[in-house]
């Protein structure tokens, strides 16, 4: 029974809640967008601006590189880890092809799906920590920031105990809690997936036009 | 009739857009802002990390305008802003901040953070949480015309000396003059020299230009306090007598917050284009040179630095000039180690300087500019804005320094050929 309701209605009511949540809320921004006009005389591209702080922002600045150390590398370990693991381990390949795109790609081996598991696992764990332990990190961050992080952590830990596909139960489980997760995630910190594109468009467009690379 | 706590918190729920919207939708409180802040590298105070003084704006969008907030907000599950919050804030948005946007570069996720904090200072001054001292500067500016109290009468005094005691005649009230000329009160009080210097050059180029007695200050409190009503005053008297003058171009003097007020954010504060160009005199100055229209001789041979003020560099774009123009008369022009657009602030930006209160820890912030000086061993520093030149003085003088603090336009005009 819950393992029809998982595999069904919970899934159904995931995705909807999931697509229509991200779409609402990159809609209310580009909304929000079109009420605002900047009346002063470019001197650069807005445009350009815009997309190169898009492209900018994935590799920190050197003024204060070794100050962020810690969050760079493990950012980069857990979203690099999580990313292979979405989208080329055989299962969700699999999944993928199944219910979306209708055809098969590229998987990563067993060893490879191990590696990026450990690798995103201890970034995960290493910005938990930090953010925990860090005096700035621990005054900042707010209920939804540690439950997103929680739902990760679950989605990733029953992911892997589904891996072998011994049992139904864990599936079960992996899949309901990424449902959770997708429930979740358009009211929360995990919008910043999407959002970071919206905001370094902003601040890029805006330096831009003032001649300024961000 | 609201309360002032309704006012600010209205203020505040004005000021939500789409790039709120989206800045706080991406935060993942990661603290990277805090690595890029004068005010927290030099105390150590996890409330001065940039995005935590935005936490006002933030609990009013997320009370307000997301489904989560809104929920809460009505089964009682969250505390709405109360009074202590705001008057907890305003020292940390007033005093500091110098709104020097070093955070807005260092943002994983592209969070313009100055562009929030500017707007908790729009809820601040509604609700009435403003720094005595910039309260002060505003009503003086408002009655008087600047925010140091100085009048017409004090102009026409400074002009006057300039006739006397260096027979340079400046032009005032010239209908029809190309370019106005406006003056921050420190150019007119503390630094006369400037306007020496720039009569000179102006002079030596030919051009045409007037300073105006009606307004002159180019300096605008209500951008430093966050009261876009003082802020469009204040903006309204120089449309008016750029308008009686028929001014071409205002110039903006070495002063960056008046610079980024009259080219980038007074057309937005008006809702309209302004009927002129602006150009910050760093700019005119290197346009100058390029038509060849400035020529110089001999060199400064002293081993010097250029100190690059925030809203002239990162918030305006001006910096190239500057350079172009030192390298005519520096052969030992040297770099600090983070400049241009990722320079350290002199600490005194965003209306700290008036605001008596926060004098202490705007001179200990300064220790970041102290390093980068003793990295490169100069005996001048250089910059292209007044308030910096005196937050500079007075950290250079708490700490012992013997660096000279000199005006790019002064040192220009001292090797005019």
């Amino acid at each position: 029974m819950f393992e029809q309701l998982v595999d069904g209605v919970f899934w159904n009511i995931a995705l909807i809640v999931f697509f229509v949540g991200v779409i609402w809320r990159l809609i209310t921004v580009l909304v929000l967008r079109s009420k605002r006009i900047d009346y002063s005389v470019a001197r650069n591209s807005g445009v350009s601006g815009a997309v190169m702080a898009n492209i900018r922002g994935f590799y920190p600045r050197k003024e204060v590189s070794a100050r962020i150390r810690l969050q760079v590398i493990a950012g980069y370990m857990f979203h690099l880890g999580l990313f292979v693991l979405l989208f080329f381990a055989a299962p969700h390949v699999k999944f993928i092809a199944q219910h979306i795109t209708g055809f098969t790609y590229m998987t990563i081996p067993y060893w490879g799906f191990i590696v990026a598991s450990e690798i995103a696992f201890a970034g995960l764990i290493l910005l938990w920590v930090h953010r925990v332990l860090n005096p700035v990190t621990r005054l900042i961050s707010k209920r939804s920031d540690h439950i997103g992080t929680i739902l990760v952590f679950v989605v990733m830990l029953t992911g892997c105990m589904a891996l072998g596909e011994a049992s139904s139960e864990l599936r079960v489980l992996h899949r309901f809690s990424v449902e959770l997760l997708m429930v979740y995630f358009p009211f929360s910190a995990l919008m910043h997936a999407f959002m970071f594109i919206p905001s370094r468009a902003f601040t890029g467009a805006f330096l831009g036009r003032r001649g300024v690379n961000v | 009739m609201s309360t002032p706590l309704e006012r600010g918190v209205d203020m505040l729920k004005s000021q939500v857009d789409a790039r709120v919207e989206s800045y706080f939708s991406s935060c993942t409180h990661c603290g990277v802002c805090a690595e890029a802040c004068l005010f927290y590298t030099e105390t150590d105070d996890p409330r001065y990390t940039p995005i935590y003084k935005t936490e006002p704006l933030r609990k009013v969008w997320q009370q307000n305008f997301t489904l989560w907030g809104k929920l809460s907000s009505s089964l009682g599950l969250s505390k709405p802003i109360t009074e202590n919050d705001l008057s907890d804030w305003e020292t940390l948005v007033y005093d500091g901040c110098s709104m020097c946007s070093r955070c807005t570069m260092v943002c994983p996720v592209g969070i313009d953070i100055a562009y929030l904090i500017r707007k908790v200072k729009e809820g601040m001054a509604a609700a009435g949480f403003v720094p005595e001292g910039l309260q002060g500067a505003s009503q003086r500016a408002l009655k008087f015309g600047s925010p140091m109290g100085l009048t017409t009468k004090g102009l026409l005094t400074a002009v006057g000396q300039q006739k006397k005691e260096h027979d340079i005649d400046i032009p005032v009230d010239v209908v029809g003059a190309e370019y106005l000329l406006m003056l921050s009160s420190n150019e007119v009080v503390l630094y006369t020299e400037f306007l020496t210097a720039i009569s000179k050059i102006f002079s030596a180029a030919g051009i045409s230009w007037t300073v105006s007695s009606k307004h002159f200050e180019a300096t605008n409190t209500g951008v430093q306090m966050g009261d876009s009503v003082i802020a469009a005053q204040l903006l309204e008297r120089l449309l008016e007598v750029a308008s009686e003058l028929k001014i071409k171009t205002v110039i903006s003097p070495e002063c960056g917050h008046a610079y980024t007020t009259f080219r980038w954010d007074g057309p937005n504060i008006l809702g309209r284009e302004l009927p002129f160009n602006v150009v910050h005199i760093m700019e005119l100055l290197d346009q100058l040179r390029q038509d060849g229209k400035l020529k110089t001789t001999g060199s400064f041979d002293e081993r010097l630095t250029y100190h690059d003020p925030c809203n002239i560099s990162r918030r305006g774009g001006v910096l190239e000039q500057p350079r172009n123009l030192l390298n005519l008369v520096a052969p030992n022009f040297v770099e600090m180690n983070d400049n241009k657009e990722m320079n350290w602030c002199c600490g005194g930006g965003g209306g700290v300087s008036s605001n008596e209160r926060a004098e202490p820890l705007r001179l200990q912030v300064f220790n970041v500019k102290k390093r980068q000086l003793d990295e490169l061993d100069v005996t001048t520093m250089v910059t292209a804005c007044s308030n910096c030149r005196t937050m500079l003085e007075e950290g250079l003088e708490e700490n012992e320094m013997d660096v000279e603090v000199v005006s790019i336009t002064e040192l220009i005009a001292d090797h005019l050929a």
